[in-house]
């Protein structure tokens, strides 16, 4: 076990060195001149320069990739060019707005689509399961989009339940009055895709034998359903849920751009368009640990719900 | 040979190809042979767009402004703000008006320059946007880039998948680690950034829309057909063909993806129907597709502020088209995974 955590841990390390050689180069000579950008459209050719020079960028490559490495080394990110606020203190400001918003989505989207895709399994081919799919599968088809413009239009302007957007200081507030309507409609959003993809789950275990036997030795069906199927479904789906979190941590920009909350996602959407290189290298650098230690925790878990699993 | 030893000799020949199964299967399938019909009216549609047989002129100003659609009818003059003439007699204001003296001189300087009235429609089939322009020409032309986009970019992501794909799991070892690395790298960093990132490099336009989603979209599709050529590179008839002395290339190219290519096929199939919904999002964002053009993105971007003054039929036209085309190609790509592997029938 141990042997084994080590060297996932171990195999981390290729793989964030390739995070940071990737977001640097491509930031580095393709995104835009962060020195340009902060100078504005009137800056002289000379005040360019100096910015330049000041933010290191006049540097040869390699001094400035070393700067950066060095900063994942000692999680010392700097201060933001634009804002000169500090990356570390950027993050602990815009992270609490957008866990407001995804964790409600998160466990919503988990609590909605688990009963109705256990229903739709069990009642495989009945008209119920057909319309369910049938629905799921039109829902699908349009665009977030519409459902964001059409949610602000008819739920904020014309019937003025939640405000179109917006956000407070109070984590009260902002649960109560400017979250519900993203939340509801993030949830309507994702509801069809996971109800369709836990069907599956669902359907996948009711093929096995155990289903059978259970059925043959008596067990009613509430039984057969909650105490066999749904443990073995289980598996899957929290593994699916496992791989969702990492995107909770950023958001999505989508939400937080169409309600104007102040999330991470947000920020980091400003960050690429101001070529704003220290937030974006720590996003990408945290991001990609968050991911692959959450990756390992749902390893680990399906070993200790499913002690058949063998580690490798 | 005798004819019947001959027939017999066909007969056993001919067993059935794994299309043609599938195509059998598939034609009893009721939704699907609907689907079907539905996606290739609107590839019809779309090449009548694109050599300019329809919608040729979606970006001419034939309507009023925001002229609402014809079943509607027209909008009562008061409120597009249109002065009524006054009826009653002219008064005769010659003799205390300044300017009086030169109306003939100006009259005579107008009469060298010709003008001409452009009749504006009140009303358009599926309404007007902003500019007058027809609705409905525009959800066509819109259908036209937004689906060539999504199978475009599909088909770039998915080549980049297969041969990495292929490469990874037909090699293994070095090659395998290198690519499996690579794959790691590109899953671990935000999509958004590595879009944004390609955004930026490329500029606006139906290319770099292409490119972007081509190029972050791949790791999904290059995972599976890795399972699938390792799966397969062990198999007896890749050993065969190895035997006889068919090259690498030819082993994995004509040999095994052939038979994982109806995996591929489905996988490119969502993702096409990934990156219809993506290009929407990329061009509201004012990162897809650039001004001179229109897709169903840039038409939901211009309907938001549409609607708070009541013009809905530019969101409705968008939505609705968007709405067939890609339930249709969704039930199509599910009848299409059905038919070439029964196995999977009605799993999902």
């Amino acid at each position: 076990m141990a042997a084994y955590l080590l060297r996932r841990l171990w195999q981390m390390v290729p793989t964030i060195l390739g995070v940071v050689l990737l977001v640097f180069f491509l930031f580095k000579y393709f995104g835009g001149d962060p020195a340009e950008i902060l100078g504005g459209l009137n800056a002289t050719p000379e005040q360019i320069d100096a910015i330049r020079q000041q933010l290191g960028l006049d540097q040869p490559v390699w001094v400035q990739l070393g700067i950066y490495l060095k900063s994942v080394v000692t999680f010392d990110w700097g201060k933001s060019w634009a804002t000169n606020e500090s990356v570390a203190n950027l993050f602990a400001t815009r992270l609490p707005a957008t866990l407001t918003v995804m964790l409600p989505i998160l466990v919503l989207e988990a609590l909605i689509a688990l009963p109705i895709a256990m229903w739709v399994a069990y009642r495989r081919g009945s008209v119920a399961d057909r319309t369910i799919m049938v629905v799921s599968t039109v829902a699908l088809s349009i665009s977030f989009l519409v459902y964001v413009i059409v949610g602000q239009y008819v739920f904020g302007f014309l019937l003025g339940w939640f405000p179109v957007q917006g956000w407070s200081d109070s984590v009260w507030t902002n649960l109560t009055t400017y979250a519900p309507l993203p939340v509801m409609l993030a949830v309507a959003v994702s509801l069809a895709p996971y109800t369709r993809l836990y069907r599956t789950f669902f359907l996948d275990e009711l093929g096995h034998d155990y289903v059978r036997t259970a059925r043959a030795k008596g067990l009613g069906e509430n039984t057969v359903m909650f105490k066999h199927v749904l443990r073995n479904a289980m598996i899957p789906i929290l593994t699916n849920i496992g791989l969702a979190l990492p995107s909770v941590f950023v958001g999505s920009f989508l939400i937080e751009v169409f309600f104007s909350i102040p999330g991470l996602g947000r920020e980091v959407l400003m960050a690429v368009n101001r070529s704003d290189y220290p937030v974006i290298q720590a996003i990408a650098v945290y991001l990609a640990v968050l991911t692959m230690l959450i990756n390992l925790a749902v390893d680990l878990l399906f070993k200790l719900v499913d002690p058949r699993v063998q580690l490798k | 040979m005798t004819p019947a030893a001959g027939a017999v000799g066909a007969a056993a020949e001919r067993s059935e190809g794994v299309w043609h199964a599938a195509w059998r299967r598939f034609r009893t399938d009721r939704v699907g042979v609907v689907s079907a019909a539905v996606v290739i009216a609107f590839l019809l549609l779309i090449l009548a767009s694109w050599t300019g047989i329809v919608a040729r002129d979606w970006q001419r100003e034939v309507g009023v402004a925001n002229a609402p659609p014809t079943f509607l009818g027209p909008r009562p003059p008061e409120a597009i703000g249109a002065i009524e003439v006054p009826a009653g007699p002219n008064v005769d204001l010659s003799d205390v008006d300044p300017l009086a003296p030169r109306y003939a001189e100006w009259e005579a300087a107008a009469q060298k320059y010709r003008t001409a009235e452009t009749p504006k429609a009140e009303t358009l089939p599926l309404g007007g946007d902003r500019l007058g322009r027809d609705v409905l020409a525009k959800a066509i032309k819109g259908t036209e880039i937004s689906v060539f986009v999504g199978v475009l970019a599909a088909i770039v992501a998915t080549t980049i998948g297969t041969v990495l794909g292929a490469l990874s799991g037909f090699f293994g070892r070095r090659v395998g680690d290198f690519l499996e690395w690579l794959y790691n790298v590109f899953e671990s960093i935000p999509g958004i950034l590595l879009i944004f990132a390609f955004a930026a490099v490329f500029g606006r336009g139906i290319g770099t829309v292409v490119l972007i989603l081509g190029f972050t979209g791949w790791t999904g599709l290059y995972r599976q057909v890795r399972a699938e050529f390792m799966k397969h590179g062990s198999r007896e008839y890749v050993r065969a063909a190895e035997a006889i002395g068919a090259s690498r290339t030819s082993r994995m190219f004509r040999h095994i993806l052939p038979n994982v290519s109806h995996v591929i096929l489905v996988r490119m199939s969502l993702l096409v129907v990934g990156f219809i919904k993506a290009e929407v999002i990329l061009s509201y964002l004012g990162l897809g597709v650039g001004v001179e053009d229109v897709s169903w993105g840039t038409m939901l971007a211009e309907a938001q502020s549409e609607l708070i003054l009541g013009y809905w039929w530019q969101l409705a036209a968008a939505t609705l088209f968007m709405a067939v085309f890609v339930t249709a190609f969704s039930l199509l790509a599910d009848a299409v995974r059905d038919a070439l592997d029964p196995k999977l029938r009605g799993l999902e």
